[in-house]
C-alpha cells in the first residue's frame, strides 16, 4: 500500500514541471512571468533559483514569439514547457500552433516532429469577466496533430507533464486556475498519467456522466449526492480531449445506456458535441434514454459571481440533470 | 586559383549552373503548371536568383534554413535533388515532402531545409527557436531564415526579432524585399520603407545589399554568416530584388507597370553573373554551351522521375498527423 | 500538329477570354513569346507560349470566351511536317463531362418517391434504440407497450415487462395452430423483470406506509361456518376475503385503485394483482378482474384456477398487465407483516401478514383473539396518508361484517 499524501493541485502541477526539469537536461520552462514573479499562479515559484534563467525562462509579451520559438527549439533538439500564462491570450499564437506545432509533421511528409508541450491555465471562477474566463478546450481540440490533454484531478496535475514530454508530438494541456489551491490526496507514488486514456473516476450503473476538467470534481460530488437517492452514476473523465479514448466512454455508455456530458465550454460545438455524436454513431442501439448535454451558456462570461456561477454547470445543475434523464 | 571575389572556375560554374538550373527549372514548372501538371499555388523565384544562391553557398551542410513559399530556388541551391522537388511539385510520393506539401511545403531534414512555410512570417518565430536550441545545445551551426519584405509587416516579425536579439542566439534573418507584398507595394505597406532599419530598434546589426548582384551578395552574405558565427548574435540582411514574373500564376499583374518590370529586367542576376564570369577568364563560351545542355538534360531528368512517381494509397491518407513512434 | 490550349492559371480558372492574339498564323514562336491576351476574372493575362514552332491556325477568334483546356490555336513544332491534329486527352476530358449534367438533371426517381410513402404508412413509435433492439431480439409487439420514458417513450424497462407478459401468453397469434407448445415463461426474465419494475419503483415512487391491525375473529367464524357446508374443493381461503373486502374498501377510496403516468389516472375497474411466489423464485401478479363485482365464491373460483396456471408459467399477457392495485398476503404460518413495493405504473399496494393469535383489548378486556396485521403502500405523488387511512379503516369494517361480502 502506497502513502496518500495532501497536495494542492498547484503543488502538484510544480512537483510535476520540477520533475521534468531534474530529468532530462533538454527540458526549459519558458513563459510570462514563470521566473522572477514565480508563476502568475505562482506554480513555479522558487523554481528560477533552483535551476537557472537558462532553464527557467521569462519571456516578453510576445505569445506568437515565444511559442514560435518553442516549436522551434523543439524542432532542433529541445524539449520545450511553453506556458502560455493563461488560454485567454492562447489565440494571439494559435498561428504557430495551427500553422506550425500541428501541421509541420504532416506537411513534410513525416520528417518533423514537433515535441513542444504547450500549458495554458483556463477556465472562469475568479469573476474575470469576459476576456479572462475563457474555456477555449474545444477550440484545440478541433485540430488534427495536436494531442490536447485537461488536468481534471490533483493525480493529473502531478503525472501528466512527465507523459507529454515524452510525447513527440505536440501537446496543448489545459489546467485549471480555481483549483489551484484546492486541497486532495494523491498516492505518493501516483505514478504518470496516460495520456492516451480516458479514465473512469468511479464506477456506476445507471448513468455515465462523461466530463473533464473542472467538471470531474463537480461530477464526482452530483454522483456522491445522487447515490444517496438511489441512482448510481459513473463519472468519466475524458483525460485526453483529442485524439479523444472513445473505448473508454462507449463501454460506459454501453452498460449505463444513458449518458449525461458536463463541460464548461460554450455548449454549441463543444467537446460534449463530439462525443454525443461518437455514441450516436457507435453505441445507438445502447440507448435507452436521449444524450443530454450541459454546457456552459452562451454568452460571454459576466463580472458578477452570480452570473458567473450562472454560466456554467454546477452539482446540482449535475444532479438534477440525471434524476430528470432517469425519472422523467 | 581564387579571383578577387574568392572564385575559382570549379565554384564559378557551380554557382553559375545553379542560378540557371533555378531559372530553367521554374519555367518548366510554370508550363507544367498550364498543364495541370502541378496545382494550387506556383510562386516563382524567376529574377531573385541571386539571393537564396548568394546566401547559401555561405552556408555549412549542418546550418538551418528556413524559407517562404517561393522557395523551389533555396532547395534547389541546398542540394535538394531537382527530380524529388519536381515530383513533390506533382504531389507525388517521391517527393521531398512524400508529395503531401506540395510547392509551397518542400522540406528536407537530412539537408537541414526546414521548408516551405506559407504562412506569411509564421517561421521567424521558428527561426529564433532553432537557434535558441543551438545556444543551449552548444551545437555551433547557425539558422538562415528567408522571408519577404511583407513578412516585416506581421508582428511575428517584431516578436521574433526581439527574442533572437534578447536571447542572443545565431540566426541570420535574410530579407528577400521584392518590393511587393503579393500586389501591393512597399511604399503602401510600410512607414519606414527601409527594412534594414528595423534591426537596428532591436539591437541588431543589419545591411541592405542588392539583391541582384551575385558578387555583392556573396560578399554581404560572408560576412553576415561569419559574424553571426562568431558572435552568436543575430544579424539582419536586407536584400532588395524583384521578381520578373507575377505572384502566383493567376496574376494579371495590375499592380506594376510593365515598363517597371522591364526596367529591372535588364539587371537580371544569371546573364550579369555570366558576362562576369566570361570576361575574368572563370568560365569559358563553349563551357556555357555545356551547362545549358547539362541543364536541359537535368530538368528532363526531373520532369520524367515526377511523370513517374506514384501516388501514395489513400489508404494512407490519415498518416503523419500524429508519429507512428508514440514514445519518442 | 499540336493544340494551343487555354492554359489553366489557377485552380479557380475555370475559362477565359481571348482579348486578342498577339501572333499571326505563319509566325514563328518561341518559348516565352506572349501568344495572346486573355481576360479572366482577375483582369487581362498575357498568355506565353512554352513550345517553339509555327502559328498554323486560328482555332478560336477574339472575342471568344472557352474553358481552361479548349484548343485555342494549331501549331506545327519546329522541324515537323503537316499532320493531322492529335486530340488532347483534356479535350476528351471536356467532352466526357458533359453526359454526367445529363443524368444530373434526371433527379427526384419514382422509387424514392415510393419509399417515402411506404415509411409515412408505418405509424412513429417513440422507443429508446436498446429497447427496440431487445424487442426485436424478443419479437416483442411494441403497438401494445406503453411508454414510462422521457415523454411517453418505451424503455428498457418497459420491453422487459412486455416480455414477460408475453412469454405468459398461452397461445398467441403465432402459436394458435398448435396451442400445445405454449411458450412458458422462462425463469430468468422474470426475475430480470421483477427486477426491473422493484427498482423503477423504488426509483421512482416515492412510498408512504401504513399499518392496521385487524381483528380476524368474526371474519374466521364466519369462515367456518361457510366452509363446514362445503366439499374441500370448494372451501373459501381466508385470502378471497382479503380480496374481496379490499375490493369493496376502495369504493370509498378509489383514488387508490389507479394508476401514474404523469399524473394520477383513476380506474374504473376495479382489477386485483395478487402476487404469486413461483417456487424457484420470482413472482407473477396476474389480475382477477372487476373483484368488487364478484362474489367470495367467484373469486376463489378464480383463485384455483389461476394459481396452478401461474405456478405452470402459462399467464395471458393482459392478466399480468391489468392490475389496477395489488394484494401481496403471505398466507400460513408466515412473516407477521408485510411492507410491500407498489408495482408501477399503480399507486398501491396492500400486504396481509399471517393471521396470528394476539392479547389484544376487546370490549375493555384483555383476549387472545386472531389477528392479521395490514399495510398500505400508497404512492405519495397520488395520494396521501389520510387516503390510506380511511381505506385501512373501510377495510377493517368489510372484514367485521363477511356477511355484507
Amino acid at each position: 500500500m502506497s502513502e496518500l499524501k495532501k497536495i494542492t493541485y498547484r503543488e502538484a502541477l510544480k512537483a510535476g514541471i520540477r520533475e521534468a526539469l531534474l530529468n532530462d537536461d533538454r527540458v526549459f520552462l519558458m513563459g510570462e512571468d514563470v521566473g522572477r514573479y514565480g508563476g502568475a499562479f505562482a506554480v513555479s515559484k522558487s523554481l528560477l533559483e533552483e535551476f537557472g534563467e537558462d532553464r527557467i525562462m521569462d519571456v516578453p509579451l510576445s505569445e506568437s514569439g515565444f511559442v514560435g520559438a518553442g516549436i522551434g527549439a523543439s524542432l532542433a533538439g529541445m524539449k520545450p514547457i511553453v506556458e502560455v500564462m493563461t488560454v485567454n491570450f492562447g489565440l494571439l499564437p494559435m498561428d504557430q500552433i495551427v500553422n506550425n506545432a500541428a501541421t509541420l509533421l504532416h506537411m513534410s511528409g513525416g520528417q518533423l516532429n514537433v515535441p513542444v508541450v504547450i500549458r495554458m491555465s483556463c477556465g472562469i471562477g475568479k469573476q474575470l469577466a469576459a476576456q479572462h474566463s475563457h474555456s477555449w478546450e474545444p477550440l484545440f481540440a478541433h485540430i488534427p496533430g495536436l494531442v490536447v490533454v485537461s488536468v481534471g484531478t490533483h493525480e493529473d496535475a502531478r503525472g501528466m507533464l512527465h507523459t507529454a514530454l515524452e510525447h513527440p508530438d505536440p501537446v496543448i494541456i489545459f489546467e485549471y486556475t480555481s483549483m489551484l489551491n484546492l486541497e486532495a490526496e494523491i498516492q505518493i507514488d501516483a505514478g504518470h498519467t496516460d495520456i492516451s486514456r480516458a479514465k473512469v473516476r468511479r464506477e456506476g450503473k445507471d448513468i455515465s456522466i462523461i466530463t473533464y476538467g473542472i467538471g470531474v470534481y463537480k461530477a464526482l460530488e452530483a454522483a456522491k449526492r445522487l447515490s444517496e437517492q438511489g441512482i448510481d452514476a459513473e463519472v468519466i473523465d475524458l483525460r485526453v480531449l483529442r485524439p479523444l479514448d472513445e473505448d473508454c466512454f462507449i463501454k460506459s455508455v454501453s452498460k449505463t445506456h444513458r449518458a449525461l456530458l458536463v463541460e464548461e465550454a460554450w455548449a454549441s460545438v463543444n467537446i460534449s458535441s463530439e462525443v454525443s455524436a461518437r455514441i450516436m454513431e457507435n453505441a445507438f442501439y445502447e440507448l435507452d434514454a436521449p444524450v443530454k448535454r450541459l454546457g456552459g451558456s452562451e454568452v460571454p462570461i459576466p463580472y458578477p459571481l452570480h452570473l458567473e456561477n450562472a454560466s456554467v454547470p454546477q452539482v446540482e445543475d449535475i444532479e438534477n440533470a440525471v434524476i430528470k434523464i432517469l425519472r422523467p | 586559383m581564387k579571383n578577387k571575389n574568392n572564385l575559382d572556375p570549379e565554384k564559378a560554374e557551380k554557382l553559375l549552373f545553379q542560378m540557371l538550373l533555378m531559372r530553367k527549372f521554374e519555367e518548366k514548372s510554370a508550363e507544367l503548371y498550364t498543364k495541370e501538371k502541378i496545382r494550387g499555388f506556383l510562386h516563382l523565384y524567376i529574377g531573385e536568383e541571386a539571393v537564396a544562391t548568394g546566401i547559401i553557398q555561405a552556408l555549412k551542410p549542418e546550418d538551418y534554413i528556413l524559407a517562404t513559399y517561393r522557395e523551389h530556388a533555396h532547395a534547389l541551391a541546398r542540394g535538394v535533388d531537382a527530380g524529388v522537388i519536381m515530383a513533390e511539385m506533382y504531389g507525388k510520393q517521391e517527393g521531398c515532402s512524400r508529395g503531401r506539401g506540395g510547392s509551397m511545403h518542400l522540406f528536407d531534414k537530412e539537408k537541414n531545409f526546414f521548408g516551405g512555410n506559407a504562412i506569411v512570417s509564421g517561421h521567424l518565430p521558428l527561426a529564433t527557436g532553432m537557434a535558441l536550441a543551438s545556444k543551449k545545445l552548444k551545437r555551433d551551426n547557425i539558422t538562415v531564415c528567408f522571408f519577404g519584405e511583407g513578412a516585416a509587416a506581421e508582428g511575428e516579425f517584431h516578436e521574433a526579432l526581439n527574442l533572437a536579439s534578447l536571447w542572443k542566439v545565431p540566426v541570420l534573418f535574410v530579407c528577400e524585399n521584392n518590393l511587393y507584398a503579393m500586389g501591393t507595394a512597399l511604399r503602401y505597406t510600410h512607414a519606414v520603407q527601409e527594412i534594414e532599419k528595423k534591426g537596428p530598434a532591436y539591437g541588431i546589426e543589419s545591411k541592405a545589399v542588392d539583391g541582384m548582384d551575385l558578387l555583392k551578395l556573396m560578399e554581404a552574405a560572408n560576412k553576415a554568416v561569419e559574424q553571426v558565427r562568431s558572435s552568436g548574435e543575430p544579424y539582419l540582411l536586407v536584400c532588395n530584388t524583384y521578381r520578373f514574373r507575377a505572384h502566383s500564376m493567376f496574376d494579371a499583374e495590375l499592380y506594376r507597370d510593365k515598363t517597371e518590370v522591364e526596367k529591372w529586367k535588364k539587371r537580371d542576376p544569371i546573364p550579369k553573373f555570366r558576362k562576369y564570369l566570361l570576361k575574368e577568364n572563370l568560365i569559358s563560351e563553349a563551357k556555357v554551351q555545356e551547362l545549358e545542355k547539362r541543364l536541359n538534360t537535368e530538368i528532363q531528368k526531373a520532369v520524367d522521375l515526377a511523370e513517374a512517381g506514384t501516388w501514395e494509397a489513400k489508404e494512407e491518407l490519415t498518416r503523419f498527423v500524429y508519429s507512428e513512434n508514440p514514445v519518442s | 500538329m499540336t493544340d494551343f490550349l487555354m492554359p489553366s492559371l489557377g485552380a479557380d480558372m475555370e475559362a477565359g477570354t481571348l482579348v486578342q492574339w498577339k501572333k499571326k498564323p505563319g509566325d514563328q514562336l518561341t518559348p516565352g513569346d506572349i501568344i495572346a491576351e486573355v481576360e479572366t476574372q482577375k483582369g487581362l493575362i498575357e498568355i506565353e507560349i512554352f513550345e517553339a514552332g509555327i502559328l498554323e491556325s486560328y482555332l478560336i477568334e477574339e472575342g471568344d470566351k472557352v474553358p481552361v483546356g479548349s484548343p485555342m490555336a494549331r501549331l506545327r513544332p519546329e522541324g515537323s511536317s503537316k499532320k493531322t491534329p492529335e486530340t488532347h486527352p483534356i479535350q476528351e476530358k471536356s467532352q466526357a463531362s458533359k453526359p454526367l449534367a445529363a443524368i444530373s438533371e434526371k433527379t427526384p426517381s419514382e422509387s424514392s418517391s415510393s419509399q417515402k410513402k411506404t415509411s409515412e404508412e408505418i405509424p412513429r413509435i417513440k422507443i429508446s434504440p436498446l429497447a427496440r433492439s431487445i424487442a426485436e431480439k424478443n419479437g416483442i409487439d411494441l403497438s401494445s407497450i406503453t411508454g414510462s420514458g422521457e415523454g411517453g417513450a418505451i424503455i428498457k424497462a418497459d420491453v422487459e415487462k412486455a416480455m414477460v407478459a408475453k412469454a405468459g401468453e398461452p397461445a398467441g397469434k403465432e402459436t394458435r395452430e398448435a396451442p400445445s407448445t405454449a411458450k412458458t415463461i422462462p425463469q430468468e426474465s422474470i426475475r430480470t423483470a421483477v427486477a426491473a419494475a422493484m427498482s423503477r419503483s423504488n426509483r421512482e415512487i416515492p412510498h408512504y406506509y401504513l399499518e392496521k391491525r385487524i381483528d380476524m375473529l368474526a371474519a374466521m367464524t364466519w369462515l367456518q361456518e361457510v366452509n363446514r357446508q362445503r366439499k374441500i374443493s370448494e372451501r373459501l381461503l381466508p385470502v378471497v376475503l382479503f380480496i374481496k373486502a379490499v375490493a369493496k374498501a376502495l369504493e370509498s377510496s378509489p383514488e387508490l385503485n389507479g394508476i401514474w403516468d404523469n399524473g394520477l389516472q383513476i380506474q374504473n375497474q376495479v382489477n386485483i394483482g395478487f402476487v404469486i411466489s413461483l417456487r424457484a423464485g420470482g413472482l407473477l401478479v396476474p389480475a382477477i378482474r372487476d373483484a368488487d363485482l364478484k362474489s367470495p365464491e367467484e373469486i376463489m373460483a378464480v383463485l384455483n384456477e389461476l394459481i396452478p396456471r401461474a405456478r405452470a408459467l402459462k399467464l395471458r399477457s393482459s392478466e399480468l398487465s391489468d392490475s389496477t392495485i395489488t394484494i401481496t398476503s403471505l398466507g400460513e404460518n408466515g412473516a407477521d407483516k408485510v411492507f410491500g413495493v407498489i408495482y408501477p405504473p399503480q399507486v398501491a399496494i396492500v400486504g396481509f401478514g399471517s393471521i396470528i393469535n394476539e392479547a389484544v383489548v376487546h370490549e375493555g378486556m384483555l383476549a387472545i383473539r386472531p389477528v392479521v396485521h395490514v399495510s398500505l403502500a400508497g404512492d405519495h405523488r397520488a395520494t396521501d396518508g389520510l387516503s390510506g387511512s380511511r381505506f385501512l379503516e373501510a377495510l377493517n369494517n368489510n372484514l367485521q361484517n363477511p356477511n355484507a361480502l
